[in-house]
């Protein structure tokens, strides 16, 4: 099922001299749309230090009723992602699309584990009502930052757990496709943008955990 | 300089400058305007002569390369920043004079709310929306919302400063010119925004000092208002006015009607005695104790327009007696926005500013 | 580079307009050239929605007390009004339209890089604009367009929606101009190197980066009103602990910028306009490239400017004084090099050359009206006042629209090879010159007067100014009127512009009125940068019909 040679004609689209400018472009493209992720969050990152600052010890506080058992796990499951999504990457590069596949579907399935987890926790601080602004009726803990920590954890972590699924949308994708044997040499843009996207979702995940979780 | 001044000052529709800061300002002003008229002009005459000048000849002219020397945009950068840098120069040491107020500045506290506003002077006597400073001495005044942000603006004083809900901001003045000047909200605030309007009264010093003490002597039993006490109903059986007010409370007015000029699902009573009400139907009728008491009585009789979907208020025949709604009634005429109010201070707690 | 022949093949090829036909071949162009034209006809009507709303405002001000409406309705007309014409009109209207009509064209390429998200900005742009609209009239947003909190997050009227539908607006525009930033940077056609780059494509470049990287920001502060709104997070809620002055910091930071998103466009129009009028390359080209990028780095730290009475710090405010008015100075420089491009020129006086002259002349006022609100001191009088009102309309309505109208009336015979009727043309720019500065001037005088902006009634002193401004508003909306019908008309039965009516030398005009499908027969090959007269007519261009 190696077809890189006829296919790569076709893919080339009308508007550029070749398949290199082409792959530039997208590449490009997608550093770019990166760049606008991470302002995305640096609203949140904003608010966090502003609020983290007005309230330390509410945020300590209330830190301490996060998870941190799956919070760790949740950290290692991602960091180990990283990596599979690193291998179907090189075996794309190679042609191998058999093993991009299964790296792949290993990718997306530490992401279904890391939704899994999120959600056992959001369910916990549902039930004991440890939630954002004036839903916030936990008694276990009161005082000035409390809810707002909530508020800050559930867009922050929510966030990032929309970023996680649609990493597992782009990936099922790509998995599509290197089933059909569509990468080889000439021919692996889709993976790695979508890996690099993956990458990104981790990266935000690895500054969340301490703030969150360990600070 | 004056006669330039005022010329200058009634030219640009500048309201009349009621402290020296304003002045100051003013002056600012006017070499602004008068250098950005110049440059506005000065570059369409040059692009005006330069368009009679180098008039397209045949319909295909060439025309030279023309590149910059480096000094060409040297001048373009210089030139401006010179004039930028001499604004900011002058502009910026008066806003950190308006932002240091000078030790011994009188205090008034001010309370945005919607869509009126509240003042407090610490020892004493509170006041809504008519701000009475004494002329030629600096006031300093702590801003605070209730509500949304609002902002303290007198054009007079050329002074203008966010009240924010939840924290306090300052500004000062020193008004040295007796009069009446207005006051505006200037961040928008919603439906009465416009409408949000208070006066500001400079009185000369010795008849202020004069005011002031009458009117810590006539709020004398509320001293410890300006404490943060739990009794939000202090005991003043004395008076008609506040035997108004307290059974006022006991029928459940205040559930339906305000005494600050909010809206709420009754007229509000602020100001409601003498003014001319318009009813539903087109009637309109003077608010009188006649009025007032029939309302009380027989609430349906005649229904403020705008109110008629509302009209849920039920009938207190029977329930008040006479001299109850005429305590009421005394209540209600003495709610006025241009007197001290005879309500207990709610107005804002001492706390310290922060950041100084 | 040489424009061919009226004669060659290239000519008798389908134009972009004529090739495919029916609804559904526009629905689906993934043509840059017909995107541009989408965005045209929504924009405008886009504008068409704001303009009505700004006059029913004047009207309303026309006396002191209630006019034509209560005040409930008329907060909501200055919402839909602000709202309408940032998010519909002045950030998508010169990017969505010339930007992507001419960028292609004037780098030699065939398309942008992302054709197909091109479309989805179009589709985006509709989404946005219709929950938008929808929930302004449906909820009766009454918060104006800053979106102030706690105000925006306790008013009765429904946010939630507008709230949404301008993030998804924001999408549209980040993807408009991440696909320029990649078009500009690996689709020039050989010879078009970064100093041979048209002025106008610099300006696109300096403002695809602002909508870049501030329009994320708005975003998810947006949403978190909304969320605040609808579930009471309390982020901006200062009853638990929130801070509504962060609020502003976050909206500002990207609003500020988002200026420039709105005026660095018409600087690249104008900078096109007023080479080909007066046939002269630009005088101090570099600086003027630059000066675009300067504005759109020191845009991102001059936000603070908004907030020199809302209690923060006079260090700060004095920093972002000075800041500011490095926007200024770049301007600045701008202007002189503009009309020191006049200077040994040859100029024609025709309507893109007068509105261009308008331009001129209203930015530098309100320009320098902006760095007087940037001393320090002054703003304090004038924050929130009629003046600000009157100062952000000189630089929006003075500086965009006039460089919009420049530039539409620049490049229509290029995107549909019609000529409207030149006479109508410069009457309706005159028109709407005057027509402006009758509206304005007394804004900034009632500013000075201290009546604040956003007052439903006002005192009775403010009367005659406003009643002045409302004239002049009639005067302008008249003007606007006259220039659809022109122009309108012209599609219908304006002559055939030829290629090159104005006998241009700009890089876009190398190619048919209206070009054709894939722009160019063959990859242009750039010899020589935009706009040089020097040589006398080039032998092989020739003034068609």
């Amino acid at each position: 099922m190696h077809t890189d040679a006829a296919a790569a004609p076709n893919r080339l689209a009308h508007h550029f001299p070749d398949m290199k400018t082409q792959e530039h472009a997208a590449r490009m493209g997608m550093w770019l749309f990166l760049s606008t992720e991470i302002l995305l969050f640096a609203v949140l990152f904003t608010a966090y230090a502003l609020y983290r600052f007005l309230f330390p010890v509410g945020f300590e506080e209330a830190s301490r009723l996060a998870h941190v058992a799956m919070g760790a796990t949740n950290t290692v499951v991602l960091i180990t992602s990283s990596l599979t999504v690193a291998l179907a990457i090189h075996y794309a590069r190679q042609g191998e699309n058999r093993k991009v596949v299964g790296f792949l579907a290993v990718t997306i399935l530490f992401g279904m584990t890391f939704m899994v987890l999120k959600g056992f926790e959001y369910h916990h601080h549902w039930v004991d009502g440890q939630l954002p602004g004036r839903m916030y009726h936990f008694t276990g803990l009161s005082g000035p930052g409390v809810s707002m920590y909530f508020a800050l954890y559930f867009l922050m972590t929510g966030l990032h757990g929309l970023h996680v699924l649609i990493g597992m949308g782009l990936l099922s994708w790509v998995a599509f496709r290197a089933n059909r044997g569509e990468f080889g040499p000439t021919y692996s843009t889709p993976v790695e943008l979508s890996g690099l996207y993956w990458h990104l979702v981790d990266l935000i995940w690895i500054f969340l955990f301490p703030l969150l979780y360990l600070l | 300089m004056n006669q330039l001044n005022e010329f200058l000052r009634q030219l640009l529709f500048l309201p009349p400058q009621a402290s020296q800061w304003a002045r100051e300002l003013d002056y600012l002003h006017y070499f602004v305007f008068v250098t950005a008229m110049l440059g506005a002009w000065t570059t369409l005459a040059t692009a005006t002569v330069f368009v009679f000048r180098f008039r397209r000849k045949t319909a295909e002219q060439s025309t030279p390369i023309v590149d910059p020397k480096p000094i060409h945009e040297a001048i373009f950068i210089g030139l401006p920043l010179v004039l930028f840098l001499s604004y900011f120069a002058v502009g910026y040491p008066q806003y950190v004079r308006l932002q240091t107020p000078p030790k011994g500045a009188m205090d008034v506290y001010v309370q945005g709310k919607k869509w009126m506003w509240k003042f407090a002077y610490p020892d004493g006597p509170n006041s809504t929306d008519v701000l009475r400073v004494p002329a030629g001495r600096p006031v300093r005044l702590l801003l605070t919302s209730r509500d949304v942000i609002h902002s303290f603006y007198v054009p007079a004083l050329r002074l203008k400063q966010d009240a924010l809900p939840g924290r306090y901001t300052q500004i000062w003045f020193n008004a040295d010119r007796p009069g009446r000047y207005p006051i505006f909200c200037a961040e928008y605030c919603g439906l009465g925004h416009s409408a949000m309007l208070g006066e500001l009264v400079v009185m000369p010093a010795e008849e202020w000092d004069a005011w002031i003490e009458q009117q810590r002597r006539g709020s004398q039993p509320r001293a410890q208002d300006s404490q943060p006490t739990a009794a939000e109903e202090p005991d003043l059986r004395g008076s008609l006015i506040e035997q108004g007010r307290r059974i006022s409370a006991v029928q459940g007015c205040f559930k339906c009607h305000t005494v600050d000029g909010t809206q709420h699902l009754g007229p509000t009573w602020l100001d409601l005695f003498g003014r001319t009400v318009k009813l539903e139907g087109g009637k309109t009728i003077v608010a009188d104790e006649a009025y007032l008491t029939r309302s009380m009585m027989e609430p349906n009789a005649e229904i403020v327009a705008g109110y008629k979907d509302k009209a849920v208020m039920p009938t207190y025949q029977g329930k008040l007696s006479a001299p109850d709604a005429a305590a009421i009634t005394e209540f209600i005429k003495s709610l006025r926005t241009d007197a001290p109010t005879a309500e207990p201070q709610k107005g804002p707690i001492y706390v310290p500013v922060p950041g100084k | 580079m040489s424009l061919s022949p009226a004669s060659s093949p290239a000519y008798n090829t389908p134009n972009y307009l004529n090739a495919e036909k029916g609804v559904r071949s526009w629905l689906t162009t993934l043509d840059h050239k017909r995107i541009g034209v989408m965005y045209l006809a929504l924009t405008l009507f886009g504008f068409f929605l704001g303009g009505v709303f700004a006059l029913l405002i004047r009207i309303e001000l026309l006396t002191p007390g209630p006019t034509v409406m209560d005040a409930m309705t008329y907060n909501r007309m200055f919402t839909l009004h602000g709202v309408i014409m940032i998010f519909l009109f002045m950030i998508p209207a010169i990017p969505g339209i010339f930007g992507n009509f001419f960028i292609p064209l004037m780098i030699g390429a065939q398309d942008v890089a992302f054709p197909r998200i091109n479309l989805l900005s179009v589709y985006l742009y509709l989404l946005g604009a219709a929950i938008a609209v929808w929930g302004m009239i449906q909820g009766g947003t009454d918060t104006g367009w800053t979106f102030y909190t706690p105000y925006s997050t306790t008013t009765v009227t429904t946010v939630a929606p507008v709230l949404l539908g301008a993030f998804i607006l924001g999408m549209g525009s980040i993807v408009t101009g991440l696909n320029f930033i990649v078009t500009v940077h690996t689709m020039r056609a050989p010879g078009v190197t970064w100093m041979r780059l048209p002025l106008f494509v610099w300006a696109m470049y300096a403002t695809s980066v602002i909508q870049v990287l501030a329009t994320p920001v708005l975003g998810m502060t947006l949403l978190l009103v909304a969320f605040e709104k609808v579930f009471g997070f309390g982020i901006f809620d200062p009853a638990r602990g929130g801070d509504p002055i962060l609020f502003q910091h976050l909206f500002w930071f990207y609003s500020h910028p988002a200026v420039y998103i709105m005026i660095l466009p018409a600087m690249g129009v104008v900078s096109e306009v007023v080479q080909s009028a007066a046939r002269k390359n630009m005088f101090g080209y570099k600086a003027v490239a630059f000066s675009s990028l300067g504005i759109a780095f020191v845009g991102f730290f001059v936000w603070g400017h908004h907030l020199f009475t809302s209690g923060q710090s006079t260090f700060a405010s004095g920093v972002f004084g000075v800041l500011s008015m490095f926007v200024g100075l770049f301007t600045a420089i701008k202007v002189f090099n503009w009309t020191a491009t006049l200077y040994q020129g040859a100029i024609q006086v025709s309507a893109p050359f007068v509105y261009f002259m308008g331009f001129l002349y209203f930015l530098v006022f309100g320009g320098l009206t902006g760095i007087a609100l940037s001393t320090v001191s002054l703003d304090v009088h004038w924050q929130d006042t009629y003046f600000v009102v009157a100062h952000f309309h000189f630089i929006m309505v003075g500086g965009t629209i006039m460089a919009f109208l420049a530039g539409l009336h620049y490049w229509w015979p290029k995107m549909f090879g019609k000529m409207y009727s030149e006479r109508w043309a410069l009457a309706a720019s005159v028109l709407v010159i005057v027509g402006f500065n009758a509206t304005f001037i007394p804004q900034f005088l009632l500013g000075n007067m201290g009546m604040p902006r956003r007052y439903y009634s006002y005192p009775e002193q403010f009367q005659a100014l406003n009643v002045a401004s409302t004239a002049g508003a009639s005067l302008l909306g008249f003007g606007f009127f006259l220039i659809l019908f022109y122009l309108v008309a012209s599609l219908a039965k304006g002559r055939a512009s030829g290629p090159n009516p104005w006998l241009s030398r700009g890089y876009e005009w190398n190619t048919p009125s209206p070009p054709n499908l894939l722009n160019f027969p063959e990859t242009p090959v750039i010899d020589r940068g935009p706009h040089e007269y020097q040589d006398g007519p080039a032998a092989e261009v020739k003034h068609a019909h």
